[in-house]
C-alpha cells in the first residue's frame, strides 16, 4: 500500500461526511432528493454565466429549471447534489465542474430559508468535528447596501462610475479598459466588500438591488427607504461566497422579460445567446408553489470549514482538460 | 498576433500590453455573485523589471507577447555595443552596452548567454548564474587585519570589482554569482 494510502483515505473521508451531512439535513427536513439532467437544451440564461457545450445542448450551469418544472408540478420539498458546469471559472474559488446542493422549500421566503441555511451549515460544522467559533449568536444579516455603506463608505445605488473608480483605484486596483459602471460596482464587492464582510462570522447579504434580481422576485427592501429590491441572499464567510438564494420569481411574463433582456445583453457582449427554455416558462405559467430556492457550493463550503485555500484541494482531482 | 483568452493568462505566459512586453507572474481570478468575471495578474516588465498589476474582464483578450529566448555566444565588445553570436543559428546580434545593465560587468569571451528579444530585437542579456574570472588587481591580504570584515575590493578580468575574502590574491580565479555579485569560492585553473 503506498505511504500516503491512510492520509488520502481520511481526506476522502472527509469529504464524504460534509456530503452525507447535507444530505441527512434535508432528508430529515421532509425534502426528497431529486436527479435532473445535466445535458440540457438551455442552461440557463445569465449575462455572465457562460455554458459549455455537450453534444446537441449543453451542460446545466446549475439544475433550476428542471428543479422548478418539478415544483410546479407538485413535487413539494426537492433538493439535488450534482455537478454544475460553467465555462471559463478557473481559479483558487473557481472550477469549471463544480459541486452544487441545490433546494428548494415550499411555503418559505428568503428570511425562512436564510435561518434553514444557517441551520445547515452548523449541522456541517459538527459533522466534521469542527469548532468555528461562531458561538450561538445567529450568523449577520446585512443589507447589499448596508454592506457596501459600511465597507466601501458608499451607497451602491447613488455612487456613479467616477466614484467607484476612485475608489479602487485607492485600493491599488486599475479599472479595467472600457468597465461599464456595473462592472466596477463588480468589482468593489469582489476586492472590497466580499473581503471585508464576513470577517469573524457568517454573514448573509440580503435585499440586492433589482439589476441583480437574477431568478429572484422583487419587493420592498428592508433598507430604511423601503425601495425595491430582489428578495435574493448570499452567504460570505472568511471572504468565501458561499451559497446564492432566492425568495423565486414566479411571474412567468417577468422571467420571461428577464430571459429576453440577458440574452440581449450577451449578444451585446459577443456572447453566444440561449434557448429560451419554454418548458420551464410553460411551468412557471402553470403556476410555480410559493417558494424559496438555495444554492450552495459545496467544495466551497468544504474549503472553508478545513480551512483549505484552493478549490482543488477540497475535491479529489481537478478537472484536467490538458495532457500531462 | 496571437491573442489569449483570460483562461490562458496563467504564471510564466507572455503578454504585451501597451505595447509593452510582460510576463506573468501572478494570476488571480475574480467573479462576485453572479457579476462580469475578472482576471487580476501581477505582471513583471521585460524592460524595466518593475511589477505591476492589471485587471482584466474576462472576455477581454491579450496579446502574446513576441518574446524569443536565443541562446548566444558573447563574442566581443567594442566599448559600446556588446557582440553575441545565436548558438544555433549563428546570426550576430549586437546589443548596446546600456541595455544590458549589470550583466556586461560579467561578460567574457566565449561565454554562453540567454538573450531575450522581443519583436525581434534583443531587450536584454543573461550570463550564466556562476562565472569563473580571474582576479587582475587587487591588494594583498594582510592575515589579522578584520577591518573591513575580512573582505577587499578584488578586480576581476571584465573589469567588475567583487568582494573578495583576504586570503584570494591576484592571478586567482573566483567563482561569482551574476544574480548578486557575490564571491563564492576560489577555483582551481
Amino acid at each position: 500500500m503506498p505511504a500516503d494510502a491512510p492520509a488520502l483515505r481520511a481526506r476522502l473521508q472527509r469529504r464524504a461526511t460534509l456530503i452525507t451531512a447535507l444530505r441527512a439535513f434535508l432528508d430529515d427536513s421532509g425534502s426528497i432528493e431529486v436527479e435532473t439532467p445535466a445535458l440540457v437544451r438551455s442552461p440557463g440564461v445569465d449575462v455572465h454565466l457562460d455554458a459549455i457545450p455537450g453534444g446537441d445542448g449543453w451542460l446545466a450551469t446549475s439544475p433550476e429549471y428542471h428543479m422548478k418544472r418539478l415544483l410546479a408540478d407538485g413535487a413539494g420539498p426537492i433538493h439535488q447534489l450534482g455537478k454544475a458546469w460553467r465555462a471559463g471559472e478557473v481559479g483558487a474559488m473557481h472550477e469549471p465542474e463544480f459541486t452544487l446542493l441545490e433546494w428548494y422549500v415550499p411555503g418559505a421566503d428568503d428570511a425562512g430559508l436564510m435561518a434553514q441555511t444557517e441551520a445547515l451549515v452548523r449541522r456541517a460544522a459538527d459533522a466534521l468535528q469542527i469548532e468555528p467559533g461562531w458561538g450561538d449568536a445567529p450568523f449577520a444579516r446585512v443589507t447589499f447596501r448596508e454592506a457596501f455603506e459600511e465597507h466601501a463608505g458608499l451607497d451602491p445605488c447613488a455612487a456613479d462610475a467616477r466614484r467607484l473608480g476612485m475608489l479602487l483605484r485607492a485600493g491599488g486596483t486599475r479599472p479595467p479598459r472600457g468597465a461599464t459602471r456595473g462592472d466596477l460596482e463588480d468589482l468593489v464587492l469582489a476586492l472590497v466588500v466580499q473581503p471585508r464582510v464576513a470577517a469573524d462570522r457568517p454573514t448573509f447579504v440580503t435585499d440586492w438591488p433589482v439589476e441583480r434580481a437574477a431568478l429572484a422576485r422583487v419587493r420592498p427592501g428592508r433598507d430604511t427607504d423601503a425601495a425595491p429590491a430582489a428578495a435574493r441572499f448570499e452567504l460570505y464567510w472568511r471572504g468565501v461566497e458561499l451559497c446564492n438564494g432566492y425568495h423565486e420569481l414566479a411571474d412567468a411574463a417577468e422571467q420571461r422579460r428577464r430571459i429576453e433582456r440577458d440574452n440581449a445583453a450577451r449578444a451585446g457582449l459577443d456572447k453566444v445567446p440561449y434557448p429560451v427554455d419554454e418548458r420551464f416558462l410553460a411551468a412557471l405559467d402553470r403556476g410555480l408553489p410559493d417558494c424559496a430556492g438555495n444554492a450552495l457550493g459545496v467544495d466551497r463550503l468544504f474549503m472553508v470549514l478545513c480551512g483549505l485555500d484552493d478549490i482543488g484541494e477540497a475535491r479529489a482531482f481537478r478537472v484536467e482538460l490538458e495532457a500531462p | 498576433m496571437v491573442m489569449l483568452s483570460h483562461t490562458d493568462l496563467r504564471k510564466g505566459v507572455k503578454v504585451e500590453i501597451d505595447k509593452h512586453p510582460y510576463q506573468i507572474v501572478g494570476s488571480d481570478f475574480v467573479k462576485p455573485g453572479k457579476g462580469q468575471a475578472f482576471t487580476r495578474i501581477k505582471i513583471r516588465s521585460y524592460l524595466t523589471g518593475n511589477t505591476i498589476e492589471r485587471t482584466i474582464k474576462s472576455n477581454e483578450k491579450l496579446a502574446k507577447a513576441d518574446i524569443e529566448e536565443r541562446t548566444c555566444q558573447f563574442l566581443y565588445s567594442d566599448g559600446e555595443f556588446f557582440h553575441f553570436m545565436d548558438s544555433t543559428s549563428y546570426d550576430q546580434i549586437q546589443m548596446d552596452g546600456k541595455a544590458l545593465g549589470d550583466a556586461a560587468n560579467w561578460m567574457q569571451e566565449n561565454m554562453e548567454c540567454r538573450i531575450l528579444a522581443w519583436r525581434g530585437n534583443p531587450i536584454s542579456a543573461e550570463p550564466p548564474n556562476f562565472v569563473e574570472l580571474e582576479i587582475t588587481q587587487c591588494d594583498p591580504g594582510v592575515k589579522g587585519d578584520t577591518a573591513q570584515g575580512g573582505s577587499k575590493p578584488a578586480t576581476v578580468s571584465t573589469g567588475a570589482i567583487v568582494n573578495v575574502p583576504l586570503f584570494v590574491n591576484e592571478g586567482e580565479w573566483i567563482k561569482i554569482d551574476t544574480r548578486t555579485g557575490d564571491y563564492i569560492e576560489r577555483v582551481k585553473r
